[in-house]
């Protein structure tokens, strides 16, 4: 199992709280220790056991370029790919499909790699350059289960869930539209 | 009680499958005093325990076996090992399905008479109409508790049916209600109301959706004549030197092979599996598989003519809570051919949960354009549009060359490519439905391609003729007597309209007519 670690207090230490605010939590930079990513604000990490911590950094950014919700923090991102790096424990095969697969994308952006490429469209241009390729295609087809399927997300989307346990919706605003 | 029966008790009749069809025929034949056993591939899940939840309840009831596609249908492409979205426990695909109840139209039973010659289908008319029919879709629909028949109210319309409606009447469509349901509107054969929890594709857990796992089996139960054995996924059917079929081979819980014998064997095991099941029967007598002396048994495979439209809309809809299928609408469900094709199709709501709305919305979509979509979801209203496809026969579950499932046998490989009718058609529904949407204010909507096919049909067709066609009029096979087919793989063509109230109605009649023929011993 490849963890996702969580602090429980925050702000956390190591950066001031300014330097939080300035830097903000969505979009920062990842920071890439021995083998875990951390985010900026110190909040969460991942530990990686297969895959190169740096790899893991650039999946991160990836999964949120092919799925950009702006108001969503990394850790998600972070929570939908860190499967790979159990499977690639597992199976070197997928370890060398997504270590293979990261280096091409680095090769692909030149001098300062995926992840030092500002602007969203530049990294975009090169994935639609790859996006037939087996690589893509294991990372997007397993993200949109991995990333979408997540019960702390859905209120971000407007989506209820489980609605049983609740008695349904006839009594909770199953037709309660007004604007029409 | 249940009553088990022995292997060897030749006297029985053995339904395979326990969905629409066979859970159905089951209970109909166990009511007339006739011992039956169903043998059933899945698990025995009762309503209760089914979940709340896409992916989980789709790992818990969802037919998963290895399977293959090919054809130029994007299916196979997007969901190249999901042809189908079918269930395999007891119940079948009535414990996933939506409820929407519709008979076939008249002109519907003649295509090939109302709509000639359309070069590339396989076009048939069937060898019963609406008038054969029409005494067994009033007992169907009292059965089922089909709302808007035998005194049944129609349901209230959620969020979604209202935004339907007011885009209908924008667009002067005339026939827009909430649909002939088979879920309850009120309390109904032991059975409690809609509570307007919106997991009907995940299986009721109220049980006010009717599904053959909590009506039909536990009535044909208490006859103390009919047995269903779950976990039994049956691989064989063999016959004797007189071509008649004796008994079927099964994989029990353990994979261990067990025989039963049978006086008649009637097949139900939706459209995929019930040829291949005939397909995988070859024998040195029949070498092309049992009866299929026309060569049809898995050609002709429709899957209606789908897809679906969502729409994001400034203001929240939530469109996820009540029923997943809230209404419909009825007005193109005709044969109007100035529209630019032969048939016609039906407009009906439909809603996903975020999980499977990320699956389904643009298979293999990202970026910008699909995450802002996502995005839109509290505010999006959908509908599914389903019509009817043409036959064709290079649409076909066939054998795969190659490759095997858990018990040794060639798994199906499913083939289709749109016929220029369905692409017609499909082109008409999206540009009325988008239409519809932009009427009542939608700021962006999506066309979306179809899913795996929930709606499986016509691969042992139905037909006067015995070169035609698979089945008579009865479902029983033009080659062995005593071998029947009892689900929508005997359609003769599809029609516009949800499949289920057919296949029932279809099962009733059989079961009068088996009852008949063995009581007058030539079965
Ligand atoms: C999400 C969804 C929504 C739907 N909504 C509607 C709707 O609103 N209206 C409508 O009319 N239809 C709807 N349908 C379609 C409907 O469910 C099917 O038309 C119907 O259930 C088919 O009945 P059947 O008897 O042919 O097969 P099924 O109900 O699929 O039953 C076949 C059974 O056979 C078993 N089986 C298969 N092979 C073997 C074997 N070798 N040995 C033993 N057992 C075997 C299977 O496990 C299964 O239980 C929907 C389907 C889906 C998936
Ligand atoms: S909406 Fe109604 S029919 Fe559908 S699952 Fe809920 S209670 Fe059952």
């Amino acid at each position: 199992m490849t963890t996702i670690y969580e602090r429980r207090r925050s702000p956390a230490s190591g950066l001031s709280r300014r330097e939080l605010l300035k830097r903000g939590t969505v979009g920062a930079a990842l920071v890439i220790t021995g083998s875990a990513v951390i985010s900026p604000d110190r909040a969460w990490g991942v530990e990686t056991t297969a895959l190169k911590p740096d790899t893991m950094a650039t999946l991160i950014k990836l999964a949120r370029d092919i799925y950009p919700h702006d108001t969503i923090p990394d850790r998600f991102y972070a929570i939908a790919v860190k499967g790979h790096d159990t499977k690639a424990g597992q199976d070197p095969a997928h370890k060398e499909l997504i270590e293979v697969g990261i280096a091409d994308l680095d090769a692909r952006a030149g001098a300062g790699g995926y992840r030092g490429l500002g602007w969203e469209d530049d990294r975009v241009a090169i994935l639609r350059e790859i996006e037939t390729t087996p690589f893509f295609q294991a990372v997007r087809g397993d993200l949109v289960v991995s990333f979408y399927n997540q019960k702390d997300l859905w209120p971000h989307f407007g989506y209820e869930g489980e609605s049983f346990s609740k008695g349904g919706y006839i009594n909770r605003g199953f037709d309660d539209i007004e604007w029409l | 009680m249940a009553a088990p029966y022995r292997l060897d008790d030749d006297s029985v009749v053995v339904i395979i499958g326990s969905g629409a069809g066979g859970g159905t025929l089951g209970n109909e034949l166990a009511q007339k005093g006739i011992d039956v056993v169903i043998l059933e591939a899945g698990a025995r899940i009762e309503h209760e325990d089914f979940i709340n939840d896409e992916w989980d309840s789709f790992a818990q009831l969802a037919w998963l076996d290895h399977r293959t596609t090919g054809g130029g249908w994007r299916v196979g492409k997007d969901f190249p090992n999901l042809p189908a979205w079918i269930v395999k426990a007891v119940g079948g695909t009535t414990t996933h399905w939506a409820g929407a109840s519709l008979r076939i139209q008249e002109h519907e039973f003649k295509a090939l008479t109302n709509y000639g010659k359309v070069e590339g289908a396989n076009l048939l008319d069937w060898p019963i109409t609406l008038a054969d029919l029409e005494p067994y879709y009033a007992k169907a629909e009292d059965k089922m508790g089909v709302t808007r028949t035998n005194g049944i109210e129609g349901l209230p319309g959620n969020n979604n049916f209202k935004i339907l409606k007011a885009g209908a009447d924008k667009l002067g469509y005339k026939e827009c209600h909430t649909g002939r349901m088979a879920i309850n509107s009120a309390d109904r054969d032991d059975r409690m109301s809609c509570q307007q929890t919106g997991f009907c594709f995940q299986g009721c857990k109220w049980g006010a959706k009717w599904s053959t796992l909590y009506t039909e089996i536990p009535k044909g139960e208490a006859t103390g004549r009919l047995e269903v054995r779950p976990n039994a996924h049956v691989v064989k059917i063999e016959h004797d030197a007189d071509g008649k079929v004796t008994n079927v081979v099964y994989a029990d819980k353990d994979g261990k092979l067990q025989s039963q014998k049978a006086r008649i064997v009637c097949v139900a095991c939706n459209s995929i599996e019930s040829p291949r099941l005939l397909l995988n029967s070859e024998s040195a007598r029949f070498p092309d598989g049992l009866a299929n002396s026309s060569g049809q048994v898995g050609k002709n495979y429709m899957r209606h003519t789908t897809g679906s439209v969502y729409a994001v809309f400034e203001k929240p809809v939530h469109f996820y809570r009540g029923t997943t299928m809230a209404g419909i609408i009825q007005d193109e469900a005709g044969h109007d051919p100035s529209r630019g094709f032969v048939g016609g199709y039906e407009m009906e709501t439909l809603a996903l949960g975020v999980p499977f709305m990320a699956a389904f919305l643009d298979p293999g979509g990202w970026g910008r354009s699909f995450a802002s979509a996502m995005d839109g979801y509290a505010n999006t209203a959908g509908l599914w549009i389903v019509g009817e496809d043409m036959p064709q026969e290079q649409n076909a579950v066939k054998l795969h060359a190659t490759l095997k499932d858990q018990h040794g046998m060639r798994i199906p490989d499913v083939w289709f490519t749109d016929h220029p009718n369905d692409i017609a058609m499909r082109n008409h529904a999206y540009k009325q439905g988008q239409a519809l949407y932009e009427a009542v204010g939608a700021i962006r909507s999506f066309p979306t391609p179809p899913y795996p096919s929930t709606h499986n049909l016509g691969t042992n067709r139905m037909s006067e003729k015995a070169q035609d066609g698979v089945v008579n009029k009865w479902g029983q096979t033009h080659d062995i007597k005593n071998l029947f087919v009892s689900d929508g793989s005997q359609f003769t063509t599809g029609a516009a309209e949800n499949p289920t109230l057919t296949i029932v109605s279809l099962a009733i009649r059989q079961a009068d007519y088996i009852a008949e023929q063995m009581n007058a011993g030539s079965i």
